[in-house]
């Protein structure tokens, strides 16, 4: 028998008394997480602010839960990778500030479809109706789901006050008439009868128009729609001040 | 009495509290989980009334009186019936995704939408297949090697019933739309901390079986079940911070936004592989892998640098999900570095199980459930080299947003946990149930292979789908321009994602056969079958061989 030092005797204490195990294990899974994520709270390259974010209209929320709702984040990201393949096909690569108002964030893990993240802007409002409706009709080898439910569905959000107040809660800089006025915010920014007030004044690049082709009432349609169409047009990218913005930061 | 009265009571106050909150509630989706739990409550009212006679039905029905002199099994036969329930459940709706892919008209809007059906399919594997089989072997496990009962045996039911309503919850969330989106913690604010509470009563009842312990040290499986529950705690609550919109309502927004969201959740994400579907299975290997081998663990010392090299490091490699994103480049090299020398540790692990059959190689041949679970361990050094691989930034390009991290993720969670689960029911069922043996061994042959060439199909197919698209998606022509449009590489994969479907519907009816086996089994028969491993005497072999004249 081998009875000599035994190079592993600490191991003994720990594994008697299960109070030292505990604590051991938790210290031990506790460091990693804690040198990785707690800098991104405070380093330049991910707090810094762009020229052009702002946070999302109640309609662009509401069409942002519809989104989320429906799980489109299981078969489309919105993080274009700084790759001359990625640029050319879906635009600038994604910025950090881009998506610093998104609770939670939409980045992805799987390209069943194409990325979204500046998606905006570059179909019509027809055909992303008519893409929801019925995929197959405008891509014939599309596997996407058919979403037709949504232009039948009138749009409903028990308090979108509430949406914008919680929003606020965890740091969404809305103002107070911003909350005030969500739920006429909310319809009027697709309602075409309505008022708009200074909507377009409290969010700049607001699309402010009938967005699902039924200008008679508001459907979730118009809300997801609303949503596809500013993804990505808030920051110009290629702009000599984010370039510049770009250069400097640290923590890269 | 009057326990049975304040019970009753307590279930009636949880009735109306739920029927307020459907009056009250600010969408359908809430509304039909406050309907579920007031169903549940009714359900516990009418039981509390009717099992006056104290200790009563629940026991009648698996027939085994547990005395003080006996392990208290009942939840962990609770726990295999479960396992094998969700199990089928999670197959066949990944099967039915899987189906939609290769033919979109099986979309069905918009309760069975690929989009709401494919949370439904992950949770049900892992945390109802998976998770179910943790909860019985661990307390299998920690009861046998502690020497003693199960501390807290009503918090232990506790444990496991309000486990099967987080699940119903979650799964019935998924297809009514109510997530919050984040993958693989897509249950809502009031799910997640009706979780928080179960999970915390789950540690009470473990850790207060190790403090009873008769034996002086904690046995090398219970750390890694320990590790689990205390890390899926600590992520669990962290990743799932939120503000509710209305105390009423499903709906809350995450407390982080953007890239630090991003971060907490694949931080979350990569670790629910490594404590829920590595360490935790871990320990089922330390436990089983031996018994069934009937030879010690083969190196005490390699457990201890296997134990805390692999909880150390698996922590760091969340990053490797997010390359080439907007979190900061030093992050991600981070995250690549420490995946690489992880894979150091999963073979450890990897080692130390195989080596343990050292002595008893020829097992593979005779049993089925080792040969299940050297199965399982082969898959398991493979995707641990696999990860490794895929989390190379350069390598990563490739495969990143492609069906390639699908494959890896089912060559680990068919292959390791799925093996190692179906092995552990089989060690489980005859002795949960007091059967001289499982109904047919022959049928295990019939799964093995089954769920092996399942798998096959599954992984070779989806590493072809993954480097066709990663390729098509950066082709260049000689002209300078991009060669294919998106849905070229979509339209590209179809036949794989047939063979993929194909491979899904093999692993799915080798868990067929293990359910009938199974619940003959516990019916209490014995399939009639030559025994396996035996190699006949055939009379007319058994002479020289002569030289016969031509004719």
């Amino acid at each position: 028998m081998t009875e000599k030092k035994e190079p592993f005797a600490s191991h003994k204490t720990i594994e008697r008394n299960v109070t030292i195990l505990a604590a051991a294990t938790l210290v031990t899974v506790a460091i990693g997480g804690i040198v990785e994520i707690a800098p991104l709270f405070w380093i330049d390259n991910t707090i810094e602010e762009v020229e052009g974010m702002r946070p999302y209209t109640p309609l662009e929320q509401a069409g942002r839960d519809i989104y989320i709702r429906e799980g489109c984040y299981t078969c489309h990201s919105q993080m274009i990778r700084p790759f001359r393949d990625e640029v050319e096909r879906y635009g600038h690569y994604s910025l950090a500030a881009e998506s610093m108002y998104d609770h939670p964030f939409q980045w992805g893990s799987k390209r069943t479809g194409p990325d979204l993240a500046r998606v905006g802007d570059r179909y019509s409002d027809e055909w992303h109706v008519q893409h929801l409706k019925d995929p197959q009709s405008v891509v014939p080898q599309s596997i996407m789901p058919s979403y037709s439910f949504l232009a039948e569905t009138p749009l409903k959000v028990a308090d979108p006050s509430a949406n914008l107040a919680a929003l606020s809660t965890v740091g969404v800089p809305y103002s107070d008439t911003d909350i005030e006025m969500a739920e006429t915010d909310l319809f009027a920014q697709a309602d075409p009868d309505l008022d708009t007030g200074d909507l377009e004044e409290r969010y700049p690049k607001a699309q402010v128009r009938d967005f699902d082709g039924d200008p008679d009432r508001v459907t979730e349609m118009d809300a997801l729609v609303a949503y596809l169409q500013m993804l990505g047009t808030l920051v110009d990218v290629d702009s000599a001040a984010a370039q510049q913005e770009l250069a400097e930061e640290t923590g890269r | 009495m009057e326990a049975v009265v304040g019970r009753l009571g307590i279930w009636a106050l949880v009735l109306l509290v739920a029927i307020a909150a459907i009056a009250g509630a600010q969408d359908s989706g809430f509304a039909v989980h406050m309907g579920i739990i007031a169903a549940v409550a009714l359900i516990l009212m009418i039981v509390t009334a009717r099992n006056y006679d104290p200790v009563g039905k629940a026991q009648s029905i698996f027939k085994m009186p547990t005395g003080p002199s006996r392990y208290d099994d009942d939840v962990i036969r609770w726990g295999v019936i479960a396992t094998v329930f969700w199990g089928m459940a999670g197959f066949l709706a990944g099967l039915f995704i899987a189906l939609q892919m290769a033919f979109p008209e099986l979309n069905f809007e918009p309760y069975l939408s690929f989009g709401r059906v494919r949370p439904l399919h992950t949770s049900a594997v892992v945390f109802a297949f998976g998770g179910n089989a943790l909860i019985a072997t661990s307390f299998y496990v920690v009861q046998r090697t502690c020497r003693t009962q199960l501390a807290f045996p009503t918090l232990a039911r506790f444990v496991f019933w309000g486990y099967q309503l987080f699940i119903v919850l979650a799964a019935t969330g998924y297809l009514l739309g109510i997530t919050q989106s984040k993958e693989y913690a897509e249950p809502e604010w009031y799910v997640d901390l009706w979780l928080t509470i179960v999970w915390l009563a789950y540690l009470a009842v473990f850790v207060g079986t190790i403090v009873r312990r008769h034996e002086p040290h904690i046995y090398v499986a219970n750390w890694f079940f320990l590790a689990f529950i205390i890390t899926v705690a600590m992520l669990h609550v962290v990743n799932n911070l939120a503000v509710p919109v209305s105390m009423l309502g499903s709906r809350s927004y995450s407390a982080f936004a953007g890239v630090q969201d991003a971060l907490t959740q694949w931080w979350y994400g990569h670790n629910a592989v490594g404590f829920f579907l590595t360490a935790g299975f871990l320990a089922m290997m330390y436990y089983f892998v031996p018994k069934q081998a009937e030879r010690p663990i083969y190196s005490y010392r390699l457990s201890i640098i296997h134990f805390w090299s692999l909880i150390f490091l698996y922590i760091w490699a969340g990053p490797h999900h997010l390359h080439y994103t907007a979190l900061p480049d030093w992050a991600q090299t981070l995250g690549m570095v420490f995946s690489i020398v992880l894979w150091m540790p999963s073979w450890g692990g990897m080692i130390n199980g195989l080596m343990t059959l050292n002595g008893a190689w020829d097992k593979v041949r005779t049993d089925p459930i080792i040969r299940m679970m050297v199965m399982a361990l082969a898959f398991y050094g493979m995707s641990t080299f696999e990860g490794p691989m895929l989390s190379i930034k350069a390598v990563n390009s490739l495969s990143h947003y492609t069906d390639w991290t699908i494959g890896h993720v089912h060559s680990g969670a068919l292959g390791w946990n799925g093996m190692i689960t179906f092995a552990c029911v089989y060690y489980l069922v005859p002795r949960l149930w007091n059967r001289e043996r499982l109904y047919s061994m022959r049928m295990i042959n019939w799964h093995f292979w089954l769920a092996t060439l399942g798998i096959v199909f599954y992984a070779a197919s989806m590493w072809v789908a993954g480097i066709t698209q990663g390729l098509m998606w950066r082709e260049y022509g000689s002209d300078g321009f991009l060669v294919n449009s998106f849905v070229d590489t979509v339209a590209a994969l179809h036949p794989m994602y047939l063979m993929r479907a194909f491979g899904g519907l093999l692993y799915l009816s080798g868990a067929i056969i293990m359910t009938y086996n199974v619940w003959m089994t516990i019916a209490g028969r014995l399939r009639e079958e030559a025994p396996m491993g035996e190699t006949r005497h055939d009379e007319a072999a058994d002479r020289p061989i002569v030289a016969e004249p031509a004719e």
